[in-house]
């Protein structure tokens, strides 16, 4: 694998990341991961649609004409999006209940249709679908941060394993539960992305505005 | 009468869009920096929403559901398969129609809305809002209130955010928790808040 590609992948996970950096796909990053098990199913489903639809409408760059080209891209997300939800339907069916309609929202998660639009429309598809994987990687990495903060404190478990044994069956560890409601994701995201920013210096945003220092007495 | 009175309160309170199901969530914090604009862009998606709904809707029980194709002589047909990519097509057509008719008859309104139209066809909300009606097996009647009312809450909470962050402004915020992050914790807050509505019943 050359050095480019290397970085194609890489990149995203921690340099680039799509959630942390550029505000994409937050969407469904924080409805999925109150347990690990359905993060995981859900990273999955993102990092196939987003490395297929690169590969394909890479494929397809040159004959896509450039004013229709966000249906054209829309109609093959939304085809492979088919795909993985009859598949999740067929083998896991007990999750995809659960994740209900954040599988049908994959067509509208800006990561996939951004990295159409920004990158498969200029390169080739194997440098597209490389790309594509690697920022599905980015996105899955955060989420599976989250579904662990998420799952292993709000309920003591992992992939629904019991770590911490709660007092509900005479262990000793009280779960959170607020962990487990919509509010925590909010937090746990913006705080992963407090610690982000501490350790790569040069993705802090510039303040609009600046309190003035108080006049010495 | 009574039912959707209550779905309607679930839809804008109990369950919105945005601060519970986190939907809309990229525009909704990308979008969030002054009240105006927010209350533009409250104000497009939920019309989108209450056209889009009901639309979408009609296509299911009319073309999708199975035995829905009884009327063109195809009875054991079932094509709810083809849903997403159905009502991705309606939603992506009516942004379209609704832009044409705004800039032809009312261009005051087609300036202030003009630039959000294209963003809302992926607007996860609109997307949401409809499956969630198919999820949930709502009758024609139900699609509508839940798409006024479910377009309303998230106005209503795009707004309440941009008013909460032009007031950031004047906070002494820690470097890396500028822009994205207090954003992130601040709509915590406000999920938090909304979670109250939750014992509310009609």
């Amino acid at each position: 694998m050359s050095q480019t590609r290397k970085k194609l992948l890489v990149d995203p996970l921690v340099d680039n990341n799509p959630i942390a950096l550029q505000v994409l796909g937050i969407c469904s990053a924080l409805a999925v991961t109150s347990s690990l098990k359905v993060a995981f199913v859900m990273a999955l489903a993102v990092i196939a649609v987003t490395g297929f639809s690169s590969f394909f409408i890479s494929l397809l760059r040159n004959y896509i004409p450039t004013s229709i080209r966000i249906i054209v891209q829309m109609t093959i997300i939304a085809s492979l999006v088919i795909v993985v939800d009859q598949l999740l339907k067929a083998y896991a069916y007990e999750i995809s209940k659960t994740l209900s309609v954040f599988v049908g929202l994959i067509i509208t998660n800006c990561i996939v249709m951004g990295r159409a639009e920004a990158f498969a429309m200029q390169n080739t598809p194997i440098n597209s679908f490389i790309d594509g994987i690697g920022n599905g990687l980015g996105y899955g990495l955060l989420l599976m941060c989250v579904g662990v903060v998420r799952e292993l404190f709000g309920a003591g478990s992992l992939f629904g394993i019991v770590i911490l044994n709660p007092v509900g069956d005479g262990g000793w560890y009280v779960p959170n539960g607020l962990l487990l409601l919509p509010p925590s994701a909010f937090f746990i995201i913006g705080f992963l992305i407090w610690g982000l920013r501490v350790w790569k210096k040069s993705q802090v945003e510039v303040p609009e505005f600046k309190i003035q220092a108080a006049e010495d007495h | 009468m009574e039912g959707l009175i209550s779905l309607a309160v679930k839809a804008i309170f109990v369950e919105n869009l945005a601060l519970s199901f986190f939907l809309g969530m990229c525009t909704f914090i990308a979008v969030s920096k002054k009240i105006t604009t927010a209350i533009g862009l409250g104000i497009s998606v939920m019309i989108v929403q209450s056209i889009t709904v009901p639309a979408n809707n009609l296509i299911l029980t009319y073309l999708l559901k199975p035995g829905a194709l009884g009327w063109a002589g195809f009875p054991d047909i079932d094509l709810t398969f083809l849903g997403l990519i159905s009502y991705i097509g309606v939603i992506a057509a009516l942004v379209q129609i609704l832009e044409m008719i705004l800039d032809k008859y009312f261009p005051p309104l087609y300036n202030a809305l003009g630039i959000f139209l294209p963003l809302i066809t992926v607007n996860c909300a609109i997307l949401g809002g409809s499956l969630f009606m198919v999820e949930r097996d709502y009758n024609f009647s139900e699609a509508l209130t839940y798409g006024v009312s479910s377009g309303f809450g998230w106005a209503l909470a795009i707004t309440a955010m941009a008013g909460v962050r032009e007031k950031l402004k004047y906070s002494d915020i820690p470097e890396g928790l500028q822009g994205l992050g207090i954003t992130f914790i601040t709509a915590g807050l406000m999920a938090m808040a909304f979670m109250c509505f939750s014992g509310v019943k009609l």
